[in-house]
């Protein structure tokens, strides 16, 4: 099933017949992949599908069971991620570790800066050879600028830079855009243009369709471990591919139940945090889900984070079924009724040395208790429970839940926050950087919270999520709500109108 | 599963409470004067003061602070005791006053690291000072030894014939306390979220700062207590007893498998830590080690339990690792 050109470049890196398999299990299975220069090479597939496993082994991170690697057409064996850095693979991943406090050039080449006599670090050939780097990028960095402060864009294209400062010739990208806004992910895009320009060859990874589609010329489909298909975009639909990855038609990803909206659960009036926004004030009721939408700073998570207690308000009230909740206290927040599902889920919505167990156990600290002692076994029912009503994925429940795919570690977020039965959730970003069949699960379990009787707020950047899921929409913009926007009359156009302070809707 | 047999294996607290049997099975049977009665209730009641400290400790390490002013708070409360003492006032309420004084203690450490937000490190580095030096102003450089016979001989006594110090018995009853709260109340869980993740806890509805104040409180107190035991069992109160208690506390804590980043580590391993530390010294005694070569062992030691349990868990890491790689999520 490899895709042997005739015509045109060699390929500079292979995959032939790879197989890989950790005890039991076949993580990858005779999976063969080629990379030309100056091509952008897609790899598809859900969380598991083996898409992790064949990136290391790549990054020479694993050696393959079977099957060979060719670079430049002759067998290679990589005993360690070294191996392939000298080989010119070079993987840049989600979130860059640069040294915030050394400049782009220091990072670039640290610990093989070029020397002067007696040993001295040459800081000019240092900058010269950055700046050379960055413009072969197009980009416009200071090598001098420290790297704190860099968006995460911009640090991966230190990343990039570095890579190419050791001759890299494949440039593997792990979801390099999870965390990118729209306009980061165009400048993102310049630099892999200009790389493929230049003859390089890239391995893109992202969950995100349409970024494959924009940037990608073939792409490669992983299901369990196996290779689907390998083959040019041009001429393929996103329904296409989805089938491929999934194996099945994949059920409505926006699987909106229509829903009576009842009492109002949260209300929110004049909230007020200086600074970071002012005077907000809305309601959302039983079965509603309600979208708040804005630009990534316009004050959404800073909202749901003063509604929740973490951060303290300077001014206005939010009530919960109709009784006043005091501010600064997540504990009050919860004991009200309300739970929220943060949007960074490593740093805030999970413990990741912790199992899945405990996990889902600390926000019934409180409740599974028996004579002022954890009762474990109310503990280990309620989290496999939920465990089980969400389809979490997992080896043993008592396993870190840092073992866990992204996706499924969403879905233990999830169902930590659910298992407190909640009148009012709040959802910050909830699918983001998730699989798209897990995205569709995820979606579908909102709907039935809110047709059960939940009230949902839902912040997210991802605009199709919104509309197909909200409503009604809140837009924010600078710190103030600018809109509100009810499901019918909510469209890409007045949603980003709002957003951007360009209507008043 | 038949690996996790194995990966419990490597647990360093068990790994701690094995050695320490090996040693004590060791020299029960070949140092000379080990076994003899006289001998292990030396050895018991020198390290009761660690344990008694190392109690609260753990669970302040568990929630990834440190409170390294315990042995002048301590050495304050057995100062105070002295002072008061010859002031004539009665032991009964000396002893309650002193007790109040480590609450005060502690709660000006937890009011400083959780209302300011100073880093716990520098703050008790701070207090250990300060403590230390009020200590001397209140009692100067006298001692005080005649407190009243029935309070010395409880701290200093044994239980019967036995080996056993009287004050054994009641540090069971502490001990058992420490790992019910630990280990199986919501507050103990609490203190493990808090250190592998402040933030993750505190979007969990955990109450960080004041489980913090109570742990820094529970330590002054704990610590007050040692600080009273100490003088009495070795019948002098002197503003610098248990100088020094703080180090041999965390030094035998970590080499229990406690973590210093906090969010792991049991009280059975921080226990089987502090009397193994304690085991080893007094063999070393037994031995003639001179006193600076066991200084070099204890700080090897020191080196060896911050590295041994990161050891331990990168073992079973990889074999958890492994069997998760094993079984594809989603």
């Amino acid at each position: 099933m490899t895709n042997p050109s005739d015509t045109g470049p060699a390929p500079v890196l292979a995959l032939k017949d790879i197989a890989k398999s950790f005890g039991a299990v076949r993580a990858l299975r005779d999976v063969s992949l080629t990379l030309f220069p100056g091509e952008v090479h897609a790899l598809a597939g859900e969380n598991g599908a083996g898409k992790s496993t064949l990136i290391k082994t790549l990054a020479g991170v694993h050696r393959p069971d079977a099957g060979q690697v060719l670079l430049d057409g002759a067998p290679v064996v990589f005993h360690g991620p070294g191996d392939a850095r000298d080989a010119g693979i070079a993987v840049i991943y989600q979130e860059p570790t640069l040294f915030p406090d050394l400049s782009i050039a220091e990072n670039i080449f640290m610990g093989r800066q070029p020397r002067r006599a007696l040993g001295r670090i040459d800081h000019k050939a240092t900058h010269a050879e950055t700046a050379a780097l960055m413009r072969r990028l197009g980009v416009d960095l200071d090598p001098d600028r420290p790297a704190r402060g860099l968006s995460i864009a911009d640090q991966q294209i230190v990343e990039i830079a570095k890579a190419l400062s050791f001759d890299a010739r494949v440039l593997i990208m792990d979801e390099p855009t999870a965390a990118l806004t729209g306009s980061e992910v165009a400048r993102l895009f310049g630099v892999v243009r200009t790389l493929r320009e230049q003859g390089a060859a890239v391995l893109f990874i992202s969950h995100r369709l349409e970024e494959i589609f924009a940037i990608c010329q073939r792409v490669t489909t992983l299901r369990d471990g196996a290779l689907i298909s390998s083959e040019p975009l041009e001429g393929m639909t996103e329904d296409d591919l989805v089938r491929r990855m999934v194996g099945r038609d994949l059920e409505e990803l926006y699987p909106k139940q229509d829903v009576t909206p009842g009492e109002v659960l949260l209300s929110v009036r004049r909230l007020t945090r200086e600074g970071v926004f002012t005077d907000v004030s809305f309601e959302v009721r039983r079965g509603e889900i309600v979208g708040l939408a804005g630009l990534v700073g316009a004050g959404r998570t800073e909202v749901a984070r003063a509604v929740f207690g973490i951060d303290r308000r300077d001014a206005g009230d939010v009530e919960v079924d109709g009784r006043a909740l005091a501010g600064g206290s997540p504990s009050a927040a919860m004991s009200a009724g309300i739970a929220l599902v943060p949007e960074d889920r490593r740093a805030q919505g999970l413990v990741m040395d912790m199992s899945i167990e405990r996990n889902i156990g600390l926000t019934g600290l409180r409740t599974s208790v028996k004579a002022g002692l954890v009762d474990r076994g109310a503990e280990r029912s309620r989290s496999l429970d939920w465990a089980v009503k969400l389809q979490v994925k997992y080896a043993r429940i008592a396993d870190a839940v840092g073992t866990l795919s992204g996706g499924n570690q969403q879905k233990v977020v999830l169902a930590k926050w659910l298992a407190t039965g909640p009148k009012v959730l709040i959802v910050d970003e909830p699918t983001r950087g998730i699989d798209v069949g897990t995205k569709a699960e995820v979606h579908r379990l909102l709907s039935q919270l809110a047709a059960d009787g939940v009230a949902v707020l839902m912040i997210s950047s991802d605009l199709p999520e919104i509309l197909g899921m909200a409503d009604r929409v809140l837009v924010m913009h600078e710190g103030r709500l600018t809109a509100e926007i009810p499901r019918s009359e909510a469209t890409e156009e007045s949603v980003m109108a709002a957003a951007t302070g360009r209507a008043a809707a | 599963m038949a690996d996790s047999a194995l990966v419990r294996a490597v647990r360093w607290d068990t790994v701690v409470g094995a050695l320490l049997i090996v040693v004590l099975l060791f020299s029960f049977g070949f140092v000379d004067g080990f076994g003899n009665a006289l001998n292990l209730s030396f050895l018991i009641g020198n390290t009761l003061p660690i344990a008694m400290v190392a109690l609260p400790m753990t669970l302040l390490v568990v929630s990834g602070e440190i409170d390294l002013s315990v042995a002048s708070t301590a050495g304050l409360s057995g100062a105070v005791m002295g002072a008061l003492w010859n002031q004539g006032m009665t032991i009964e309420t000396i002893i309650p006053l002193c007790l109040l004084l480590g609450v005060v203690c502690g709660l000006i450490n937890g009011l400083l690291v959780t209302r300011l937000g100073l880093p716990s490190l520098a703050v008790t580095i701070g207090t250990l000072a300060a403590y230390r030096g009020i200590a001397q102003i209140v009692l100067g450089s006298d001692a005080v030894t005649d407190f009243p016979t029935q309070y010395l001989d409880f701290a200093a006594g044994r239980l019967g014939d036995s080996f056993l110090p009287q004050a054994f018995l009641p540090f069971l009853v502490l001990l058992a306390i420490a790992v019910v709260a630990l280990h199986a109340t919501p507050f103990g869980r609490s203190l493990y979220a808090i250190g592998a993740s402040e933030e993750a806890a505190r979007f969990a509805g955990i109450r960080v700062r004041r489980q913090k104040l109570i742990l820094f409180t529970m330590t002054g107190l704990m610590a007050s207590l040692t600080g009273i035991f100490w003088a009495l069992h070795y019948a002098s109160a002197r503003y610098d007893n248990a100088t020094g208690l703080e180090l041999s506390v965390v030094a035998a804590v970590l080499l229990g498998g406690i973590d210093f980043d906090g969010g792991k580590g049991t009280l059975g391993g921080a226990i089987a830590g502090v009397f193994l530390l304690g085991a080893l010294q007094n063999v070393m005694s037994l031995v003639n080690v001179s006193a600076q070569s066991q200084i070099v062992v204890t700080g090897v030691l020191l080196v060896v339990s911050v590295l041994g349990p990161r050891v331990a868990r990168q073992i079973s890491v990889a074999r958890a690792g492994r069997r998760a790689a094993s079984t594809p999520t989603s």
